[in-house]
């Protein structure tokens, strides 16, 4: 039993492009019910403050305003349910609010319109309380935000992961005698890894119905999670699971932003079954950025002692990471993921720890990459100071210092993670090649002689996704709380229809990643059906086998192993079947170009018609066959994922403005095998996108009251194509053995790779001039404070 | 993003724009819509009555009237870009239409209503004050011509009445020895997005010095505006790097720079120096 066409590889177009791109796509926004209400929320100008009353008396007697709800109303669903969920947030806060934008009420009109006018007529009477923004402030205790708690830090994590408190004590007095050495020098650097507003193109939406007759809600929601929420709502409603339909439809972006269940998906969930009339609420932007997760927000110090030619002996990082005000769904899990990856692709010894701490701020959680953009931001721009500070190339102290290709299979890492696969100098080494390193460090060499600022930035990572094995569930990230109790599996139903077409439908919840046309694939690769003949379903809770969700770069992963597996099931008892019709051995049977035919004679052969055929009217096919051709798997893998590569950066600096250009940009990433090329090149576009936002343009500003200085667009400005060279993108392939495919995941690659590359490339520009590090994002007027500082 | 509840009329003809905006003393012109439905959704503002002049005939062309151009109300920020009589005779105003946002926005919005919304990092209200403009404004009242030197009043404010459509704006000619250029650094970085500072200039030179120049600043204070000294130092030089290098050093003299999220006062006024000095050197080139 063999396959010959192998849709695995095939830059195959994208088949969600032609509907999203005439404006045929279905989001929620675009679905329509009768009788719908629509919702807007009062929310907490201040950081800090007591709800003294709620007047709601002008609002309600506005015609069109069908209820207010207040805290009193909800505090009886409980607060918003999260995993490790140390800081809940209140569904509506009617005691002590603790960030701008914190819900205090809910306004249900007849329209948008209305919604809001009588959200501006509910008057709250506040006593605004000292909030505490600084995250270092925080960190210090000096004022306590969750009453009752002892420490702003909810939660510390560190490692060697896994060891006694002891033995990582241990680790850090090594590297601490190491730094007296006379060989050793020691590179340190505090640095910020600033707050992010996750900036998807279409904001969050919730639209909810209830049916009184059935006891049933339905909810669209603009969701990466859609069976999580599903649960959440049940859980805080007190429905079974079963209960809630979750219809995630078209989503425009997610990044992280929507793996949440968010207090405003209950309320318009509650609301709807109160009312028994459809409830809709529509994110405005402010939202987005005040009331939905922000991402990112360190602050940490890197050290690195090392030997003068090159050998790193150790790394220490120590820093603190801002939670917001209320730990959500994975918000104390980020800086978790950030500790996976902390000493990278490289085996000197680490001791690592951050300490989660809240402060009176919008919550964070998950935005693309997710910790790891920021474990491997300290990492490798201190690297590549220790670089530059012994004088050694910054690519030569990489590969000096690399986990060797002898270490796989069984390689940990120093932090305590055993990685799956990889080849870390192969993969750096093709970069410097394809890209002309020499060339281009003659190039820069040249430019600099006539008195440009032009600069060189390098920068491997390795990353981590495709969460596994089923213990990590243990740590608490199991999703019991969303009643759901489960590890990290994946899950994809295969059927093949008796017209010979097959269905398949998964437990994912894509925003834009095109499943539907990755999945065809994979499932015409093991059957030989064509992808036109496949037809992908996701994002309905109503039909679809249980999954937790897209993110975490997993699907692919994670979810395409359990649909493969499950079509090889298919593909099994087709060939019992296939074997009966052409009097056959089922060894012999191979699948191919729409059906199977016997081994070395491609004329005897019989299409997925006929198969299909007997296998839904088994009275045709072998005795004691069941009727029908499906199969439901779920996979869980034997280990994460941990994709790497390396980006290179070429830039300019105009030093009398600031001014970043640039010039070039080359990336190597290694995902293990591609099953569409085309698409993961699209993935690592955006992440590269996405990580230039970071280094360049975005920053979360808060003041000192708390108040988002930055939360529009025109003062947080998101990277468009324009402000973006053309990427050349390059890739190694090391499969990984954790899945049947070979596959890691991309989804987040870009964004790990790219944000210290181009900081590394700016700093090389300008120091020349003195300059060692300037924190992102390099907007001009950064970089040239930071040239002024140095003359 | 939500605004209040408002009325929306759209006359065909001026006459009725301009007797709505008589008859109701908190309606608001709108021309292309993109700075003006923007800030009513974010409920920043909230007129009872938008008066559209999108369907007005006759207000989109660029004429040419010997002496100067006139730009209409409705001549979109592209139209202006690419005006072949805007970029010969008043390259500034074409370069700095050519930077404002992006295509959506430049397809859409119009110069005249950039000019009128006053933006303080504008681009092309720096261009026309170098360039010597002229803005004529109508109301029921009758008719008014207001220097661009007069125009600019404070952060989205200028010297329109309520009841006053800005109908034509009137550029001089570039004539022989004349030269013009914008230039600025964009929010986003390079020339893009609204300006983190940014800088026309306007240069005659008759017979190898200079003997008239005007210098306007955008980005760095509440509003646009000009940056008188400059010139001052630049009339009676002989225009070279190392004449426009003093001149430029001028630049913020008299200028109420300000901090904003883009630039601190010192980097403001250091990047004012720095735009002037590359304006000028454009613009004598
Ligand atoms: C995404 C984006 C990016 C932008 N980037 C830039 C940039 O880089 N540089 C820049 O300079 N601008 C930028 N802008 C603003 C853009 O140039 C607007 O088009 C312009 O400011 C307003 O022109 P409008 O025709 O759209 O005016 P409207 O939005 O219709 O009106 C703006 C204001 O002017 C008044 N008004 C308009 N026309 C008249 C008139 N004829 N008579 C009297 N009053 C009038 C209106 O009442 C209103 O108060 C940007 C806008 C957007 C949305």
């Amino acid at each position: 039993m063999a396959t010959t066409t192998s849709a695995l590889g095939g830059a195959i177009r994208r088949r969600e492009d032609p509907a999203l791109i005439q404006g045929h796509g279905r989001y929620v926004d675009d679905i329509k019910l009768p009788g719908e209400t629509a919702a807007a929320f009062v929310r907490s100008p201040f950081a800090r403050a007591k709800v003294l009353s709620i007047d709601a008396s002008e609002a309600l007697a506005m015609d069109g305003v069908v209820a207010v709800y207040t805290a009193a109303d909800v505090d009886s669903l409980g607060p918003l349910i999260a995993q490790l969920s140390f800081a809940p947030r209140p569904l509506l806060n009617g005691g002590e609010v603790k960030h701008v934008g914190e819900a205090v009420a809910m306004v249900v009109a007849e329209n948008r319109y209305l919604a809001q006018d009588a959200a501006d007529l509910v008057f709250v009477d506040y006593d605004p309380l000292e909030a505490v923004i600084d995250l270092k402030d925080a960190h210090s205790d000096r004022v306590i935000i969750h009453e009752g708690s002892e420490s702003n830090t909810i939660i510390s994590w560190a490692a060697p992961f896994g060891a006694e408190p002891e033995d990582q004590q241990a680790v850090r007095d090594q590297i601490e005698a190491d730094k007296s050495r006379d060989d050793t020098v020691v590179v340190s650097q505090e640095m910020i890894n600033q707050r992010l507003i996750p900036t998807a193109i279409e904001p969050r939406r919730v639209l909810a119905e209830w049916n009184p007759g059935y006891r049933s809600l339905n909810v669209w929601s603009s969701s990466q999670i859609p069976h999580a929420l599903a649960g959440g709502i049940a859980v805080s409603l007190g429905l079974p699971t079963t209960s809630v339909r979750v219809i995630a439809p078209e989503v425009g972006g997610g990044f992280g932003a929507k793996l949440n269940v968010y207090n405003d998906e209950i309320l318009v969930s509650w609301a709807a079954q109160q009312l028994a009339r459809p409830v809709r609420w529509v994110e405005t932007r402010r939202e987005a950025a005040n009331s939905t997760i922000q991402g990112r927000g360190w602050v940490g110090t890197a050290t690195i002692v090392g030997t003068t030619d090159g050998e790193i002996l150790g790394y220490d990082f120590d820093g603190i990471a801002d939670m917001g005000a209320y730990t959500q769904n994975f918000t104390v899990a980020i800086p978790f993921l950030g500790l996976f990856v902390g000493s990278g692709q490289y085996k000197m010894p680490t001791y690592w720890k951050i300490d989660c701490v809240a402060t009176n701020t919008t919550t964070t959680d998950a935005y693309r990459g997710a910790g790891r953009p920021e474990a491997v931001y300290y990492l490798e721009r201190i690297i590549d100071m220790y670089a530059r500070e012994i004088g050694m190339d910054p690519a030569d102290v990489r590969n000096k210092n690399f986990i060797p290709n002898e270490a796989f299979p069984g390689a940990v890492s120093p932090i305590g993670f055993a990685m799956d696969t990889g080849d870390y100098s192969t993969n750096l080494n093709e970069l410097l090649e394809v890209a002309d390193y020499a060339g281009m460090k003659a190039e820069r060499d040249a430019a600099r002689a006539a008195g440009r600022h032009v600069g060189i930035g390098l920068s491997s990572y390795v990353e981590v996704c495709g969460f596994a094995p089923s213990g990590l569930a243990d740590l608490g990230f199991n999703w019991a709380t969303y009643g759901l109790p489960t590890a990290f599996n994946g899950s994809g139903l295969v059927r093949v229809n008796p017209d010979a077409s097959a269905t398949v439908i998964i437990g994912t919840g894509p925003s834009g990643q095109a499943h539907q046309t990755t999945w065809a694939q994979i499932v015409s690769d093991r059957l030989g059906i064509e992808v036109d003949n496949i037809v992908v379903k996701h994002g309905d809770t109503g039909d679809s086998p249980m999954g937790i969700g897209t993110f975490g770069s997993r699907s692919a992963a994670v979810d395409g192993a359990a649909a493969y597996q499950a079509a090889d099931r298919v593909r099994e008892k087709a060939a019992k079947l296939a074997a009966h019709l052409l009097e056959a051995a089922e060894e012999d049977v191979v699948f191919a170009d729409g059906g199977a035919h016997v081994a070395g004679s491609p004329d005897s052969s019989v299409g997925w018609g006929d198969i299909a055929s007997i296998a839904y009217q088994v009275h045709k096919a072998p005795e004691g066959t069941e009727p029908g051709l499906e199969s439901e798997v779920f996979f869980t893998p034997s280990n994460a994922t941990w994709p790497f590569g390396s980006h290179l950066a070429m830039v300019e600096v105009d030093a009398d403005t600031g001014n970043v250009e640039i010039l070039r940009y080359v990336s190597m990433d290694d995902c293990g095998n591609v099953i569409n090329p085309m698409i993961v090149d699209g993935q690592v576009h955006g992440g590269i996108a996405q990580g230039i936002g970071q280094a360049l343009f975005e920053e979360a500003i808060y003041d000192a009251d708390g108040n988002l200085l930055s939360g529009s667009m025109v003062d947080y400005p998101i990277p468009t194509a324009g402000d973006l060279p053309a990427f050349e993108l390059h890739r190694t392939v090391t499969p990984t053995d954790v899945n049947p495919m070979g596959v890691k995941g991309i989804g987040e690659a870009g964004t790990i790779g790219s944000a210290q590359t181009i900081v590394n490339a700016v700093v090389d520009a300008v120091a020349p001039l003195g300059v060692t590090h300037i924190d992102m994002p390099l907007r001009p007027r950064r970089v040239w404070e930071a040239i002024q500082e140095a003359r | 993003m939500y605004p209040r509840q408002f009325e929306y009329s759209a006359p065909a003809s001026l006459d009725e724009a301009l007797a709505a905006l008589a008859n109701n003393p908190a309606a608001k012109v709108m021309s292309g819509g993109m700075s003006l439905i923007p800030m009513m959704k974010l409920r920043l503002f909230s007129p009872a009555v938008v008066v559209d002049i999108g369907k007005i005939g006759g207000l989109d062309s660029i004429e040419d009237r010997g002496d100067h151009l006139a730009i209409g109300a409705l001549v979109r920020h592209v139209a202006t870009a690419n005006s072949p009589l805007v970029q010969q005779y008043a390259a500034a105003l074409a370069k700095a239409a050519s930077l404002t946002g992006d295509p959506q926005v430049r397809n859409q919005g119009t110069t005249c209503g950039a000019i009128a919304h006053a933006d303080l990092a504008a681009d092309q209200t720096a261009a026309v004050l170098a360039l010597g403009a002229t803005m004529v404004a109508k109301s029921t009242g009758g008719t008014r011509e207001i220097a661009a030197a007069d125009f600019f009043v404070d952060t989205l404010t200028c010297a329109l009445q309520p009841d006053e459509i800005l109908v034509e704006l009137l550029v001089p000619k570039a004539g022989a020895g004349e030269g013009s250029a914008y230039t600025k650094l964009g929010r986003r970085g390079g020339e893009s997005d609204y300006a983190v500072a940014g800088a026309a200039a306007w240069v005659r030179k008759t017979n190898g010095s200079v003997d008239a120049a005007r210098v306007a600043l955008t980005g760095v204070g509440s509003k646009a505006v000009l940056a008188a000294a400059v010139g001052d130092a630049l009339v009676g030089s002989d225009g070279s790097a190392t004449a426009i290098e003093a001149a430029s050093a001028h630049a913020a003299e008299g200028v109420n720079v300000l901090e904003d999220l883009h630039g601190s006062v010192e980097y403001k006024t250091h990047l004012a120096k720095v735009y002037v000095q590359r304006a000028l050197t454009a613009a004598l080139t």
